[in-house]
């Protein structure tokens, strides 16, 4: 057993670029669901519109870089003012349906072979990255220690991913101290309350699902930056992946939901690791390496309920909070 | 339960609100609200069908009525929690139809609920902050710059600070809100809507679930109210509370305003005591024709 290979690769997990992304994800789901009390599962075509609003007009109208990113917000503002518009006046659970359908309209019009020449199709898009690597400043070749070493290009990803996700951080740290902030807190325990008050809860809910959505979008951009972005990876399950980490990491904090991005990531590789070997090496008999590999979503499917039964208010969330949870 | 409970001081009581002979539907010398032809069904039931009433400014009006007289319906009507089907209201001379709730708010008509809403998961403070109006920092961008909205929040958090100790909340400030009593509740739901200086002060059954030595300071809080120069509206059952703050007395049944009045004037109407009791609960049910009373045990059976 290789135990040198399944750490390393746990511990490249702990600074990958998809962990940025996640805990990215995480940090807009925190807004909405978290501070806000929205509940949605479409994070997931949030993600998609990141990844294919930057990639097909770099692609296809050979935009730059910056022109890219502002499509994609376009996009996302867009498609949250779609979602929230007719659903927001209703009662929360009337978003999540309405959140987790369009996610999935979004992912099945991007795989259609209809619009194949502009999406890719199902085998999606690449090669988007070439403008934004023109600011690579890290000169060529592989270099880092320990298990961290990485090419030139990977470094640039993941730095800039993770700068990005202490920005947002910090904008919601800045955010959720504010006025602002209190208003949000009010309507996710009682949104006639707040109304009573003079509060003008429908913009508040719209702004909150804008600026979560943002924060999903460029959490997109930054997972499919080290790849090719395809229509399968914005599945429904990878929403509650998010949900996973946000609850893992506590809903109304704000390191919550990266300190949860990091903590998962790093114990599915190890997970995945771990048992690839060990079916290998004969210790698990019953099983092949193709099962093998699903195993490891089972594990997380039971870990999220061990963590709602358990420690429902994740590893950073206030304790106190939970006595008073009807 | 609650006869021995009076207000400390003695309630000094506004007279001459009105024009002409107390009635449903009477002038009033100088209302803040009027409502006219308000109606509202729920499929086949009609809930809310008030032709017109005038609520006098500066009094302690109450609106009482026996349980599903439409009071609360009213409620949610006039501060656009709800909407009519037909009907005009006005606050200060201003309409109000077709006006979401939270602008009515802002126009100074505040309301409290029949079962409190208090935000649990906030502190005490938080709860009362955010009752303050036109704060710069709940702009989202302004926000961002705390000292944009720094001195303007330092300033709430003393006028919140200074009507908590009014309400003897003071301790709690910085604990959750959900971790106070329900009594406690109820006085935090109305210092939190002070906290805008409103002109028209709605509280629906401010003293249901409240215990007694709370129900005195509540009094009080209410009758301070009108003493600053605000206009209380109430819904409550009480009829001992009702006679000792009210200056005014409106009447509701099965949806429609049926008296209005003085409270002492009112409690002796016709009308009201047919509402409250039943309107044969004088007739002695053993003379009139046995057929009838069987009906009646009967209905009384099912229906248990």
């Amino acid at each position: 057993m290789d135990w040198g290979a399944i750490f390393g690769n746990a511990a490249v997990e702990l600074i990958s670029p998809t962990t940025a992304a996640y805990a990215l994800a995480a940090l807009g789901l925190a807004i909405h669901f978290g501070f806000t009390g929205l509940l949605n599962f479409g994070q997931a075509g949030f993600m998609l519109l990141g990844a294919y609003g930057y990639a097909i007009p770099a692609l296809k109208l050979g935009w730059p870089w910056w022109a890219c990113l502002l499509t994609s917000l376009l996009a996302s503002v867009i498609f949250a003012l779609i979602l929230g518009i007719p659903t927001l006046r209703l009662r929360a659970d009337y978003l999540a349906i309405v959140t987790i359908a369009a996610a999935e309209v979004l992912r099945l019009t991007f795989t259609t072979n209809e619009f194949a020449p502009v999406t890719g199709s199902a085998n999606g898009l690449s090669e988007y990255q070439r403008d934004l690597l023109t600011l690579n400043p890290l000169p060529d070749g592989r270099y880092g220690f320990g298990p961290w070493v990485f090419s030139d290009r990977a470094w640039f990803f993941l730095i800039l991913g993770w700068i990005v996700v202490i920005l947002a951080a910090l904008l919601t740290w800045l955010l959720m101290r504010s006025p602002w902030g209190r208003v949000i807190k009010g309507i996710r325990e009682d949104e006639d309350a707040v109304r009573a008050l003079g509060k003008n809860v429908y913009s508040y809910k719209m702004q909150s699902l804008i600026l979560g959505g943002l924060f999903g979008t460029v959490a997109g951009i930054i997972f499919v930056m080290p790849r090719a972005v395809v229509p399968s990876y914005f599945q429904p399950t990878l929403t509650f992946f998010i949900y996973a980490i946000l609850l893992l990491g506590g809903a109304a904090t704000i390191l919550g939901p990266i300190l949860g991005s990091i903590v998962f990531w790093v114990l599915l590789s190890f997970f995945s690791g771990f048992i690839a070997r060990a079916v290998e090496a004969g210790w698990l008999p019953f099983m092949t390496q193709v099962q093998a590999g699903q195993l490891r979503f089972i594990l997380v499917g039971v870990a999220i309920m061990l963590i709602v039964v358990f420690m429902p208010q994740g590893i950073l969330g206030n304790k106190k909070e939970l006595a008073f949870v009807k | 339960m609650s006869s021995e409970i009076t207000p400390k001081a003695k309630p000094v009581k506004s007279t001459g609100l009105h024009v002409g002979d107390p009635a449903p539907g009477v002038k009033k010398v100088d209302p803040i609200l009027i409502a006219d032809g308000v109606k509202r069904t729920f499929g086949g039931l009609t809930a809310v069908d008030v032709e017109h009433v005038e609520i006098p400014r500066n009094a302690i009006t109450a609106l009482i009525g026996p349980n599903g007289a439409g009071k609360t319906t009213f409620f949610n009507l006039l501060t656009g929690f709800d909407k009519p089907d037909t009907g005009d209201w006005s606050f200060e001379g201003r309409s109000l139809a077709h006006i979401p709730a939270y602008r009515v708010a802002r126009m100074g008509l505040i309301r409290t609920f029949q079962l409190t809403k208090s935000l649990g998961l906030l502190s005490v403070m938080e709860n009362m902050k955010l009752g303050a109006k036109d704060q710069t920092g709940e702009n989202i961008f302004r926000g961002l710059i705390p000292s944009l909205w720094r001195k303007q929040d330092r300033e709430i958090e003393d006028k919140a600070l200074d009507l908590l100790k009014r309400f003897k909340l003071d301790a709690k400030k910085d604990d959750y809100a959900a971790s106070l009593s329900g009594g406690q509740r109820k006085l935090l739901e109305m210092a939190r809507a002070l906290m805008s200086d409103p002109t028209l002060v709605m509280l629906d059954e401010p003293m249901a679930g409240v215990n007694p030595a709370l129900t005195q300071s509540l009094l009080d809080h209410i009758l301070d109210l009108k003493a600053q120069g605000m206009t209380v509206l109430f819904v409550e059952h009480d009829m001992h509370m009702v006679r000792h703050i009210a200056d005014w007395v409106i009447v509701m049944a099965e949806g429609r305003v049926v008296a209005e009045g003085d409270p002492h004037e009112v409690m002796q109407d016709q009308a009201v005591i047919d509402a409250y009791l039943g309107a044969h609960h004088d007739t002695d049910l053993g003379s009139t024709d046995t057929g009838h009373v069987e009906a009646i045990k009967e209905l009384i059976d099912d229906e248990q």
